[in-house]
């Protein structure tokens, strides 16, 4: 490692780095600057978890409690940030803000957060591994109502499963999987943002 | 009889919970419809417009995923849970 990049490895770990670090700038601020290791490490595990199912393993995400885990994380800092820029009392308060009848609600929308960020994420890769088993199954069986009859190895030919479920792969497992990552990171970010409220 | 029952009925519940993926529909094709609609009056600003698109296509699709998630629960997980109730 050198100041001026010289070997190839290097200007590209450091495009990525600067990219990353513009992104997050962009959308917190410049004070939450230190949050772009976090933001696109988060990115990058959702982002391979995701494209795993390319090659044929279950992918992690496809599991609630995956997506879970990391959406609380996201709420924990959420609250951390609140706290900290009203104080204790003046978090607790907030819960009363407009009159104190809408207490239950302000809770319940606020528990909505990391629900409704985990389950996102979590349907869209579970409608793609179900959609795509059920093509798989379909067309092996279409394949051996065409072929069954042959004698010996020729009736083992997959013929109808070689090209057709790679389409839906492009759809289901590289451009939602990807877009899903992003997705996460970007409601992270404007999450935190809301919730500490800085001011430029 | 009760079996047979249960299973249709989840059966049923399944495919009734997906009528949520209308609304998400109609809300994307609008969302993708301005977009276009932008793009056609400022070519030059089709990177921002997609993005921003895409961002809130995919917020705008949690209704329907609700439902999605509700039928994958009816079809996969309730009918073992109530089977071995019985």
């Amino acid at each position: 490692m050198k100041v001026r990049p010289e070997s190839k490895k290097q200007i590209v770990a450091e495009y990525i780095v600067t990219a990353v670090q513009n992104f997050v700038k962009s959308n917190m601020g410049k004070v939450f600057e230190f949050f772009s290791p976090f933001i696109f490490s988060l990115m990058m595990l959702s982002a391979f978890s995701s494209l795993s199912s390319l090659l044929t393993f279950k992918p992690p995400t496809s599991d609630i409690n995956t997506l879970l885990g990391w959406s609380i994380l996201v709420f924990m800092m959420i609250i951390y940030y609140k706290i900290k820029s009203m104080g204790f009392l003046g978090y607790l308060k907030s819960y009363t803000k407009p009159i104190v009848l809408l207490t239950p609600f302000n809770i319940l929308s606020d528990v909505a957060v990391p629900v409704s960020m985990a389950f996102r994420h979590f349907g869209n890769i579970v409608s793609g591994v179900v959609i795509s088993s059920l093509v798989y199954g379909s067309l092996s069986s279409l394949s051996s109502l065409a072929l069954g009859n042959l004698p010996g190895f020729l009736s083992k030919i997959p013929i109808f499963e070689l090209g057709l479920p790679a389409v839906l792969s492009i759809y289901f497992d590289l451009f939602s999987s990807l877009l899903q990552a992003f997705i996460f990171c970007m409601l992270t970010m404007v999450y935190i943002k809301m919730a500490a409220n800085v001011k430029e | 009889m009760e079996k047979a029952i249960i299973l249709a009925a989840c059966a049923i519940g399944a495919g009734l919970s997906m009528i949520a993926g209308i609304g998400p529909g109609i809300g994307e094709g609008y969302a993708v419809g301005k977009a276009c609609e932008a793009i056609a009056r400022q070519p030059e600003s089709k990177g921002s417009v997609t993005s921003t698109m895409l961002m809130g296509c995919a917020v705008a699709e949690t209704t329907g995923i609700y439902g999605f998630v509700v039928a994958i629960l009816l079809l996969f997980v309730i009918p073992s849970m109530f089977l071995g109730m019985l």
